[in-house]
């Protein structure tokens, strides 16, 4: 390992903005690399195992020890989308897709201009305003649930998809902000000024040259809310009912065993969770930015 | 178009100069910067703290759905209640155990994956991938999944690999244990570990890549071990992304649903307060008693809050001092 002149020391220098290089370090013991795979290898496992056993019969997916080498079909993805029961899971991905898609149009809405207001032109005390937001998503949701639940009771708001787009909306919102405001923070003050010398006004600003300048940071924050929306549990359970369930809902439905059904849950399993793995895997640079509010790059 | 033009330097300025031309002028500049600020503060302060208010008022009720007619203030008889019943009190020590059991080895995990993909190898991208996997697999899929295709006594991965290991030595017997059954606050924790270690892995990964690589490298030519670098040099810098990581962590944990909901129902002592009070408000239909439950995991979270908030602002100052 130490032949190879992968020139180490100069890996200490920094990129032109500033941003640290990714470290070459040889640590110089190829079991390290090993045991890196192996860590990834246990980890990425029971996903694996649960696409295999999707894709196999119920009779192959109940042995014990586990056929690996079973033949493959379709079976458990036709159970699951009711090619025999009727009972179609699409109105609820529907649900979910409905829920997660609007919140996170509307979060944008809301987030991009308070993001504005937080870093290019900034309100006197922006950190106060900025550290408020992050603290309303650190309430626990279940704590304000029971007078939402008796809110929408009273105005007939149970089982309707609005209600969660609402809720998921006030959910997203702090992270967005976070995140917007350091997408922002980013634009420099010499572009804005010079679009301002050239007389260009504010919103045609916004629209040539701030706007390609954050696209990327917008769509990392867009994917990022859509997986905290589409994932959530516990409000649409409390909320909505057979009209308005979202996948989650749908998904408790295999709580309580019944019978041979593993493949069919595995199948359920990772269609639910398929939009989340790509965009995850779209997001991935920005995830760490969104899971920890903002406040790593 | 002068607007854009009063602007402060970078964008991360402070807040903004003293406009020396009356008061009433400088009011009316502050509200246009205020007003793209305010759907946005609020829609957050009508959706999330009228209803806590709302629970604030409820918790000091007696008000059950089932006795309508019985609905009046109680001060603090709720908060009583929920101190001294059983269910709650056992509520809330599952709640800790599991949240400081997860957080801290999801952190310890974490630190480990993080250390062995900041070195340079064949397939770190790789080995990257199929460590953020578990993170991407939906909170209530991947609990069915641990539940029904890893720890099922009969036909799952774990018993599985088992017979299969014991047939491989010529026996019968391999043991089969019902996971679940016998340990399952741990089943819980075991499900929940391997969904958050890619979460602190992220954070630290972060944390590790934002060393100082110039004054490591002069220690490294300064003769100081790998042992001395990580003690003296990159453990002292990741304390505060090990803290976030754990903070932001507890903060998920402490409300986790998803899991003990799915895995056992809150059945067999798992029961923590979010499931605890979903019962209480949803089949039980007390609302004092729920309410005052709430208001006990948002004290408990707001001490973890705090310090969380503190970590994130000491990082947030850093990161625009650069």
């Amino acid at each position: 390992m130490s032949a190879s002149t992968d020139v180490a020391p100069v890996a200490a220098t920094r990129t032109p903005d500033g941003a640290p290089r990714k470290p070459r370090r040889e640590w110089g013991n190829p079991l390290l690399a090993v045991a890196a795979w192996l860590m990834g290898i246990v980890f990425v496992l029971p996903v694996v195992w649960m696409v295999l056993t999707s894709f196999h019969s119920e009779e192959a997916a109940a042995t014990n020890p586990p056929s690996l080498a079973a033949p493959l079909t379709l079976d458990g993805y036709r159970e699951f989308f009711g090619v025999g029961t009727g009972l179609s899971p699409w109105p609820a991905l529907l649900n979910s897709l409905t829920a997660s898609v609007l919140s996170t149009v509307i979060v944008l809405l809301l987030a991009i201009p308070a993001a504005y207001a937080l870093s290019i032109r900034p309100v006197r005390k922006w950190t106060d305003v900025l550290f408020f937001f992050l603290s309303t998503r650190m309430l626990p949701a279940v704590a304000g649930l029971l007078p939402i639940y008796l809110f929408a009771q009273y105005t007939g708001l149970l089982d309707n998809i609005w209600l969660l787009i609402v809720l998921y909306t006030s959910m997203n919102l702090p992270i967005a902000v976070w995140m917007m405001r350091s997408f922002l923070a980013e634009v420099p003050g010499e572009i804005l000024e010079a679009a301002a010398m050239d007389g260009a006004g504010l919103l045609k600003t916004l629209r040539t040259v701030v706007g390609p300048i954050i696209l990327p940071g917008v769509a990392a924050t867009s994917l990022i809310c859509f997986i905290f929306s589409w994932n959530e549990l516990l409000m649409a359970r409390v909320l909505t009912g057979t009209v308005a369930g979202t996948s989650p809902v749908y998904l408790t439905g295999f709580v309580t065993s019944q019978g041979l059904f593993l493949a069919q849950v595995c199948a359920a399993a990772f269609v639910v969770s398929l939009p989340v793995i790509i965009a995850g895997f779209a997001a991935q640079d920005k995830l760490v930015q969104g899971l920890s509010l903002g406040a790593v790059k | 178009m002068s607007t854009t033009l009063e602007r402060t330097t970078a964008g991360t300025t402070a807040s903004p100069p003293p406009e020396r031309s009356g008061t009433a002028l400088r009011r009316s500049a502050d509200w246009a910067r205020r007003a793209p600020l305010l759907p946005a503060l609020v829609f957050l302060i009508v959706v999330t703290q009228l209803p806590f208010v709302v629970t604030l008022v409820i918790s000091f009720m007696n008000w059950n759905a089932y006795y309508p007619d019985e609905v009046r203030f109680t001060g603090f008889d709720n908060y009583a209640r929920v101190l001294t019943d059983v269910n709650m009190r056992n509520a809330i020590w599952v709640t800790i155990l599991l949240t400081v059991v997860v957080v801290l080895v999801s952190l310890l995990l974490g630190l480990v994956a993080a250390l062995l993909l900041d070195r340079q190898f064949r397939g770190r991208g790789i080995v990257r991938t199929m460590m953020i996997t578990p993170f991407l697999v939906v909170p209530v899929a991947a609990a069915l999944l641990w539940k029904h295709a890893l720890f099922n006594p009969e036909y799952g991965l774990l018993n599985g690999t088992l017979t299969a290991i014991w047939r491989l030595f010529g026996s019968d017997d391999a043991p089969q244990p019902d996971w679940i059954s016998t340990a399952p606050l741990v089943s819980v924790e075991v499900a929940l570990i391997w969904q958050w270690t890619p979460f602190m892995m992220l954070i630290l990964l972060a944390g590790l890549q934002s060393r100082p690589l110039d004054v490591i490298e002069a220690a490294r030519i300064d003769g100081a071990s790998s042992w001395q670098i990580f003690r003296y040099m990159t453990f002292p810098h990741l304390r505060q992304y090990l803290e976030l990581g754990g903070l932001l962590g507890a903060i998920y944990i402490v409300q986790n649903f998803d899991a003990v909901f799915t895995i056992t129902s809150g059945g067999l002592g798992t029961a923590n307060l979010p499931y605890t009070i979903y019962q209480t408000f949803y089949q039980a239909h007390d609302y004092g008693r729920a309410s005052a439950a709430g208001v006990v995991v948002v004290i408990g979270t707001i001490i973890i809050a705090t310090l969380a908030l503190r970590t994130v602002s000491s990082l947030f100052r850093e990161e625009n001092a650069r």
